[in-house]
C-alpha cells in the first residue's frame, strides 16, 4: 500500500511542478510587453540603457582640475591575470626637496583585456574604473593600447 | 452558408464528373487533393516556425523575429528561399540511396495520414472506417524513415539519435494507443465523421468525465514524444548528438526533415482536437439550445484550425517550459507511469460507456 501511495503522491507532484513550470513561460507570454528585456542595439542608439554593472573599458577618473587619484603603486598590473596594464612611474621632486614616486603613464591594453574587473577591486585608491563604452572596433589593433592617464594630470592632493 | 469548403469541393465533384468520364475525374481529383495537400504542408511550413519562434521569443522575454517584412511575417519565406539555393550535400560513405530517400519517406507518411482527417463540416480527403486505427498505424512508420537517415548517414551521432528516436516512438505509441482508444470506447467508432457527429451535444473532453481528461493529458504527452519534441527530442539533442538522425542532411533534405517535424506537429494536434475536441463540431452543449445555434454561425472549418492551433501551443509551450529529460527518466515516465495509468484508465472509461455515466 505504501508503494501505491508513493506512486500518486510522485505523479501529483509531477503533474503540480509542470504546471509550476509552465505558469512561468505562460506568465512571460502574457506580460511581454512589460517583461521582454531585448535591447534593439542600432535603433535604440540615443536611449540605451545599460545596466549598471556593465563592464566595457577601463578608464581613469579625472576631476575638473585635471587630476587622478592614481599613485602609481601597480596593485593594478599585479592584479592583472593576462599583462593588460602596464604602468611607467616617475619620481616627482616635492618642495621640501623629497622625491616622490608618481605615474608617469598607464598603459592599457583593451585587446588584451578580458573585463574581469580585478584591477578595478584591486585600486587602493579608486583612481580606476570601468566604463559603459561598448563600441571598441577600430581598423588598426594599435589603437587599442590607450594611455588612460590625461596628458598634463597630476596627482590630486592628499591622495597617498 | 454559401461559401462553405464542402460546397466548393462538392461543386468541384459535379462539375469533374459532368464534364469528363469518371475514371479521368478520379485522376483529375487525385491531382487537385495532391496539390492542395503540398500547399497545405508548405503553408503549415511557414506559419508554425514563425509561430514557435515567436512563442518562444515571448516565453523567454526576448523579441524574436522582427525585420523581414511585417513585424517579421517574412522570416521564413526568407529562410525557405535559403534553404532551397543551398547546396544539398550527400556524405562519402554514406548508404546514399537510403539518404536521399529518407526524407520523402518522413514526408510522404505525414502526407499519407492527412487524408483521414476532417477539416471541416463533410469536407474530408478520403473518409475511411477504420480512420482512427488508419492514422495510429501508419504515423508509426515514420520511424522507419527516421532509422533510415540515421543508418544512411554513417555518422555515430546520426545512428544514435534514429536509435533513440525509434526507442521513444515504439514505446510512446503504447500509450497514444489507448489514451485513442478511450475514446473509440466511448463512441463505439473507428471512422473519424462518427467520432465527430458523437460530439454533437459536448466535446468528450467534457461528456467524458475525468477519465477522459486524464486521457487526453496522456496523449498530448505521448504525441510530444512521439513527433520528438522537447522535451521529449532526445532524437536530435542538440547538445550531446549535435542534430541527431539529421546531422548530415543539409539544404532542401534537411528542408524536408524540418518541415515533417512540424506537419507531424500539426497532425497530431488535429487528431488530439478530432478525438477530444470535436474537430469542425462548434462548442455545443446538449441538444438544441439557444447558445448551440449562435455557435454554429462561426464557420466549422475556423474551429477545426482554432482547436488545432491551441494544441500546437500547448505543444510548444512544453517545449519552452521543461528541460530535456534523459534517455532512462523518458522510458519511465512511459514504462512506470504513463502506460500503467492509461490502461487503469481504459478501464475506468469501458466502466463510463457500459453504464453510460456520460452526458
Amino acid at each position: 500500500m505504501a508503494f501505491l501511495k508513493n506512486y500518486i503522491k510522485e505523479v501529483f507532484g509531477a503533474v503540480r511542478s509542470s504546471l509550476k513550470g509552465m505558469g512561468v513561460t505562460g506568465y512571460y507570454a502574457l506580460h511581454h510587453k512589460k517583461e521582454k528585456i531585448t535591447q534593439q542595439y542600432p535603433d535604440n542608439k540615443d536611449t540605451l540603457v545599460l545596466p549598471e554593472r556593465f563592464r566595457g573599458e577601463v578608464v581613469m577618473i579625472h576631476d575638473e582640475n585635471n587630476e587622478h587619484a592614481c599613485t602609481g603603486c601597480t596593485a593594478c598590473e599585479l592584479a592583472c591575470p593576462n599583462a593588460t596594464i602596464k604602468i611607467i612611474t616617475k619620481f616627482d621632486v616635492m618642495p621640501d626637496g623629497k622625491k616622490k614616486k608618481a605615474l608617469d603613464t598607464f598603459v592599457y591594453h583593451l585587446e588584451l583585456c578580458t573585463l574581469c574587473n580585478l584591477c578595478i577591486v584591486a585600486c587602493p585608491t579608486d583612481a580606476i574604473k570601468m566604463a559603459q563604452t561598448f563600441e571598441h572596433s577600430v581598423y588598426d589593433r594599435s589603437k587599442l593600447t590607450k594611455i588612460l592617464n590625461n596628458p598634463g594630470s597630476k596627482i590630486r592632493e592628499g591622495v597617498e | 452558408m454559401g461559401w462553405s469548403l464542402q460546397n466548393i469541393a462538392d461543386n468541384i465533384h459535379n462539375w469533374l464528373y459532368s464534364a469528363f468520364n469518371p475514371t479521368l475525374a478520379l485522376l483529375f481529383e487525385f491531382l487537385i487533393v495532391a496539390v492542395c495537400v503540398i500547399g497545405l504542408f508548405a503553408v503549415l511550413g511557414l506559419v508554425l516556425i514563425l509561430m514557435e519562434r515567436r512563442v518562444s521569443a515571448y516565453m523567454q522575454v526576448r523579441l524574436g523575429p522582427n525585420r523581414v517584412g511585417p513585424g517579421g511575417m517574412f522570416q521564413t519565406v526568407a529562410d525557405t528561399v535559403k534553404l532551397m539555393v543551398k547546396e544539398g550535400m550527400t556524405p562519402d560513405n554514406a548508404d546514399k540511396f537510403l539518404f536521399n530517400l529518407a526524407p520523402f519517406i518522413v514526408m510522404i507518411i505525414a502526407m499519407v495520414v492527412l487524408a483521414p482527417l476532417m477539416f471541416a463540416r463533410n469536407f474530408q480527403i478520403w473518409d475511411i472506417n477504420i480512420g482512427v486505427l488508419f492514422i495510429t498505424a501508419v504515423s508509426s512508420v515514420s520511424v522507419i524513415g527516421i532509422l533510415m537517415a540515421g543508418w544512411a548517414s554513417n555518422n555515430k551521432y546520426s545512428l544514435l539519435g534514429a536509435m533513440r528516436s525509434g526507442a521513444q516512438i515504439v514505446s510512446y505509441e503504447l500509450s497514444a494507443g489507448l489514451s485513442v482508444i478511450s475514446i473509440v470506447v466511448l463512441t463505439g467508432s473507428l471512422k473519424i465523421s462518427d467520432i465527430i457527429n458523437s460530439q454533437a451535444n459536448g466535446w468528450w473532453i467534457f461528456k467524458g468525465h475525468i477519465p477522459v481528461i486524464i486521457a487526453f493529458i496522456i496523449f498530448i504527452i505521448a504525441v510530444t514524444a512521439e513527433t520528438n519534441r522537447a522535451p521529449f527530442d532526445l532524437a536530435e539533442a542538440e547538445s550531446e548528438l549535435t542534430a541527431g538522425f539529421h546531422t548530415e542532411y543539409s539544404g532542401m533534405k534537411f528542408a524536408l526533415f524540418f518541415l515533417a517535424e512540424y506537419v507531424n506537429v500539426f497532425i497530431v494536434c488535429a487528431v488530439g482536437a478530432t478525438l477530444f475536441l470535436g474537430g469542425w463540431m462548434p462548442l455545443h452543449f446538449g441538444t438544441g439550445t439557444k447558445f448551440n445555434e449562435i455557435m454554429d454561425y462561426i464557420p466549422s472549418s475556423l474551429w477545426f484550425f482554432g482547436k488545432t492551433f491551441f494544441l500546437i501551443f500547448l505543444i510548444m509551450w512544453f517545449r519552452w517550459t521543461f528541460p530535456r529529460l534523459r534517455i532512462d527518466q523518458l522510458l519511465n515516465l512511459e514504462w512506470k507511469y504513463l502506460l500503467p495509468i492509461s490502461m487503469f484508465n481504459l478501464l475506468l472509461v469501458t466502466l463510463i460507456a457500459i453504464m453510460k455515466w456520460h452526458f
